[in-house]
Parts: structure tokens; C-alpha cells; sequence
């Protein structure tokens, strides 16, 4: 029997009495991309923090590779499980180096140094992100595509085996969105990532995902390929708005054509 | 490598910025009089008269060590402090542990406790209530088992201004103690004597350590804290640690020699600013001057009225520290890294 590296079972989750999800299901398969899609406020980031153990479930589990998340201590979830964060200020002058440096840190103890292995593997993650001229600018002085970039490197810096992305194209130029998730594409395949990429941007998950799942009423509606859940109907019920997937004639890659708002 | 070097340098500097403050302190004889750091390496070495020898080592030594190990312990809680709550006001004195202590010590002062001498009560009243504030700030913003920042301050600040009224109130009502009760909220390095110091400084040495080690998560959180749980920090348990850990360096600190304000807020903002964000380098290097600073405000206190005596030492360390903080917050606002 094939273990899924993440997967969720009948997960609930209540803020403050609210119910934000309500039995979500959810296998990830090896190596795939995976897209969650909804709308703002469909619990799809808090489903993203349930996976990496930084909110435990009221009801249901996430399992690890098979284990439960509640049984594995935090630190070692880090060990396995990297996040690239929504691009949000950070006002401390740190280095980009001092940064993407912190992704050691699920690897090791209260006062343990940084090793030649450490250094290693922080110079490719800055080389495999073009950071190479900046890793000694102050992280508060850069745009929102840069600090997405430092994100990425500190991510590869955890050698994660799963990959999970919050919004990855919020706040960002549509130039810098592409490069964000054509970077990510491309390392997910040369390591065989598991990548999980919370979003609302339609075009850009047809784009770039393998399978999606949807999220409708804090319910996982469906989940499968782009043919099989992004149909108009379920883009209508879940975002309201008329939309149909399709192929972009140009780069011959699968995306979202965004009609308005439906009709109905 | 530049960025390394400056850091070694900056290092070497406070290092010997604060043997400097250390053999200031220890000069001081009366009035506006002190010895030269000649006389003050010979008398330590046994080498100068007993009438130096006396002066340096008796009666400056106690005031001196007592102050090196209060001002690192305050000055890297601070350091701690805003580090783990995001937060540049975020000191000892803000979450209301100073006025907690004041309320403890003010009460022994005016109610002589029977069979227990005032040299023993006063720190360990001050101990309690400090103690007893914390806990009760730290309740007071929990909610659904989760604690927020910001209504920690303000419980912190709440608190803290009932607090002092208290202890404002037990002055007005105290009559000929008022004195003792004020000289004890000022603070005063000369209260502790060697029998106390032996005490408080392996308790404090060994806190200021274990907050050091915490350094790493710290710059972890002060990214946020959902960077700090991506990376696998139980932001909890640290954010419960630190606040524990300082209460104990606080609570000792307060009980032997007073409240001295200013130290923990003002110490790790300037190094900040000077040096960077990380912990790393800013936690040990703010016990270096942390204990610097409260040395030359100390020697400042004795000589700057001597007709008056000694000033208190909360007084001199703000008049002293407001105007540097205020010069370097005007000069480099933009990089002070508060947003």
C-alpha cells in the first residue's frame, strides 16, 4: 500500500467557537503539485497551518508520512515540511543570508554552530534563487519578489520533502509571480518536491498545479485534476464568477480564462 | 566579513568601555574626590595603603559587583523582552514588575515584620510581589489558553499604575520611613552587600545564560511568529521560558537593590541600532553594557551633588540614558527596525 507523504482525514477546526473547517479530506501524493483553491475566508491558510502543525486540529488528524502530526514534536514536522510564507514586511534589519540561514534550525540544538555542511547548503540555496549580489542586504530594504525569493531559499535550506505555499502571488507584480512559481515549479521537480500551494489566483494554479483541490463552505468539494474540478460550474458555485479553463494559445499551458462576475 | 569585523570591534570596545566603568566606579572616595586608575589597580592588587585599600575594596567593591551583575541581568532581560513580544516598549518595568516589587519592599519598610530583620524581609517581599505581578498580568491577558502581545502590555501597564499607586499611597501614610521607602523605589547599588551578592550573582549569571541560549528562536520570532512555527520554534514555551527567566533575573535584581528603570529598555535599542537585530550578538553584548552603563551612572551619582550625598541611582540612569536614546532615535529613526 502506497503511503501518502500528507494526508488529511476528517480534519475540523474551530476559531473562537466558529467552525473554519468543517471535515476536510485530503490525500497528497508524492511529488505532485497540489493547488487549494477558495475564496478569502474558505479556511484554505488555516488548513495550510494544520498541515505543519502550527494549529492542531479540534477533530480529525494529519498524518506524516502515515503518523499522526498531534504524536511528532514540532521541530522535527520543520524537519520534513518547509513553508514559504505570504510576502508580509518584516521590519528587523536582518541579512538575507541571516535569514535563509534560519532553515538549519529544525536541525539542531540550543547552541550548536553552524557546520561547513550548514554553509553548503545556504550557498546553493542562494545560487538556486539568484541571490547570489543581495545575500548581504538587509531583508527590510527589499521589494516583495525579492523577500519571496529569501522565503524560497530558506525553504530549500530545510530540505524539506513537502513544500507549502501560502499565497504565493499575493502582494506581488505580475512579473514577479511568474518567476516566484516558475522557480518553485522547477526546483519541485530537480528534487522531487511535494509542493501545496494555497491560493485564490485561478490562472496561476491551472498554470502551474497538477491536481487542485477545491474548498467551498470550510468543505473540501472536490479534488482531482484541472479538467475534472475547475468545470464553470464549480468555479461559479465557489468563486461567483463565469470562468472557463482553457489553453493559453501561446505558451500552449493550461489556464483559467476569467469571463466577470456570473451571472446568476 | 565587514559586517564580522565591525561586530568584533564593537565587542572590543564594549569590553573595554566596561573595564573602564568598572575601575571609575571603584575610584570614587567622597564628595567630588576619587583615585587615579593607578591607585585603584594597586590597591586591588594589596599593594597601596590600608586607607585605600579599604575605600576600593570594601566599600566600592560590594557597590561596584552588585552593579555589574544588575545592570547585564536587566539590560539583557530587556533585550529578551522586546525580542520575544515584537515589541519596542516591552520591558521589565512596562509589564509591571518593577512597581510589583516596590509594593513588597514598601510594605516591609512600614510594617516591620516581627522576628525577621528588614535586610531579609525587604528582598523577599519585593521577590514575592514581583513574582505574584507577573503571574498575574500573564492570567489577566490569557485567553482561550493563547496570550496576545498587545493585551500583555496593557495588562502590564494596568496593573503596573495600580501598583504604584499603592506604593505611592504606603509612602504618603509612611512618615519618618518615607525616606527609607523612597531611597528603596530610586534605587540604590549601595544596599546590597557581599552576603547578597553571593546570592544574587550566580542566580542572575545563570538566567541571563539560559536567556542567551534562546537567542536563535528569539530571531526567529522577531520575524513573526508563524515564521518562528514554520521553523519549528514552540513559540509558547519560549515565549513562557523568557518570561519566567526574567521575572527571576527582576525579582532579584529589585529585592537587593531597588528598582533601577531605563537599563532594559534602553540598553539593547541602542546596540540595535549600532549593531543590528541579531540576538545573537545583541543578548551577551547587552550584559557587557548593560553593567557599563549602570557603573558610570552609578560614579556620575556619587559626584554630581555631593552636598545632597548620593544620587539614585534611577534617577542618574535616566537623565543619562533618555538623552542618548533620544539623540540616537532622532539621528537614525529610520533604522531602529520598530515599525
Amino acid at each position: 500500500m502506497v503511503v501518502n507523504p500528507l494526508e488529511v482525514k476528517d480534519l475540523k477546526y474551530t476559531y473562537s467557537k466558529q467552525i473554519v473547517l468543517d471535515g476536510v479530506d485530503l490525500k497528497i501524493e508524492e511529488g505532485e503539485i497540489l493547488g487549494i483553491l477558495g475564496p478569502n475566508g474558505c479556511g484554505k491558510t488555516t488548513l495550510l497551518r494544520n498541515l505543519n502543525k502550527n494549529l492542531s486540529p479540534d477533530g480529525g488528524c494529519v498524518l506524516l508520512d502515515g503518523s499522526d502530526l498531534e504524536q511528532i514534536p514540532k521541530k522535527e514536522v520543520a524537519q520534513s515540511i518547509a513553508v514559504v510564507p505570504q510576502t508580509n514586511e518584516i521590519s528587523f534589519s536582518f541579512t538575507v543570508r541571516d535569514i535563509i540561514a534560519m532553515g538549519r534550525m529544525p536541525f539542531k540544538k540550543v547552541m550548536d554552530p553552524e557546520t561547513r555542511d550548514d554553509i553548503e547548503l545556504i550557498d546553493q540555496a542562494i545560487e538556486a534563487t539568484g541571490l547570489q549580489n543581495l545575500q548581504d542586504r538587509r531583508i527590510n530594504t527589499m521589494s516583495g519578489g525579492e523577500r519571496q525569493r529569501v522565503m524560497i531559499a530558506r525553504a530549500l535550506v530545510q530540505t524539506p520533502k513537502i513544500l507549502l505555499m501560502d499565497e504565493p502571488t499575493l502582494h506581488l507584480d505580475i512579473n514577479t509571480q511568474f518567476e516566484a512559481l516558475d522557480l518553485v515549479s522547477k526546483l519541485a521537480r530537480e528534487k522531487g518536491l511535494t509542493v501545496v500551494i494555497v491560493s485564490h489566483d485561478l490562472p496561476m494554479v491551472a498554470r502551474y498545479c497538477d491536481r487542485v483541490a477545491m474548498i467551498h463552505d470550510h468543505k473540501m468539494m472536490c479534488v482531482g485534476t484541472l479538467q475534472e474540478v475547475l468545470t464553470p460550474e464549480n468555479m461559479r458555485t465557489v468563486f461567483k464568477v463565469d470562468a472557463e479553463l482553457g489553453i493559453d494559445s501561446k505558451t500552449g499551458k493550461q489556464t483559467v480564462f476569467l469571463h466577470g462576475v456570473s451571472s446568476d | 566579513m565587514k559586517r564580522k569585523i565591525s561586530i568584533l570591534v564593537a565587542i572590543a570596545a564594549i569590553l573595554a568601555i566596561t573595564i573602564v566603568c568598572v575601575m571609575l566606579d571603584l575610584s570614587w572616595i567622597s564628595g567630588r574626590d576619587y583615585y587615579s586608575f593607578k591607585e585603584v589597580w594597586d590597591a586591588l592588587m594589596g599593594n597601596e595603603s590600608w586607607g585605600t585599600e579599604y575605600m576600593v575594596r570594601e566599600i566600592n567593591a560590594p557597590r561596584v559587583v552588585a552593579g555589574l551583575f544588575v545592570g547585564a541581568g536587566l539590560a539583557v532581560c530587556g533585550a529578551a523582552m522586546q525580542a520575544v513580544f515584537r515589541n519596542p516598549l516591552a520591558s521589565p518595568y512596562i509589564l509591571g514588575l518593577s512597581s510589583g516589587a516596590s509594593v513588597g519592599a514598601a510594605l516591609s519598610i512600614l510594617f516591620a515584620i516581627p522576628f525577621i530583620p528588614l535586610a531579609i524581609a525587604t528582598p523577599l517581599l519585593a521577590f514575592v510581589t514581583c513574582t505574584g505581578t507577573m503571574v498575574l498580568v500573564y492570567l489577566m491577558s490569557r485567553a482561550g489558553g493563547y496570550v496576545k502581545t498587545e493585551t500583555l502590555i496593557l495588562s502590564g501597564v494596568a496593573v503596573s499604575s495600580l501598583l504604584s499607586a499603592i506604593v505611592s499611597f504606603l509612602t504618603f501614610i509612611s512618615g519618618e520611613k518615607l525616606e527609607g521607602i523612597v531611597f528603596w523605589t530610586m534605587g540604590n547599588l549601595g544596599n546590597a552587600d557581599w552576603n547578597e551578592i553571593v546570592l544574587m550573582a550566580p542566580i542572575i549569571v545563570m538566567c541571563s545564560l539560559l536567556l542567551i541560549t534562546q537567542a536563535k528562536s528569539l530571531n526567529a520570532m522577531m520575524l513573526g511568529d508563524i515564521h518562528a512555527l514554520d521553523l519549528g520554534v514552540d513559540v509558547r514555551k519560549v515565549r513562557l521560558f523568557i518570561l519566567f527567566i526574567t521575572t527571576v533575573i527582576v525579582a532579584v535584581a529589585v529585592a537587593f537593590v531597588g528598582t533601577i528603570g531605563f537599563i532594559g529598555l534602553v540598553i539593547p535599542h541602542i546596540l540595535r541600532i549600532l549593531l543590528g537585530p541579531d540576538n545573537r550578538v545583541i543578548m551577551p553584548l547587552s550584559m557587557f553594557a548593560g553593567a557599563a552603563f549602570i557603573l558610570i551612572c552609578d560614579f556620575l551619582s556619587h559626584i554630581v551633588a555631593p552636598s545632597y550625598g548620593t544620587l539614585p541611582i534611577g534617577v542618574a540612569t535616566s537623565l543619562i540614558g533618555a538623552p542618548i536614546f533620544i539623540y540616537l532615535l532622532i539621528r537614525r529613526r529610520r533604522s531602529v527596525g520598530w515599525s
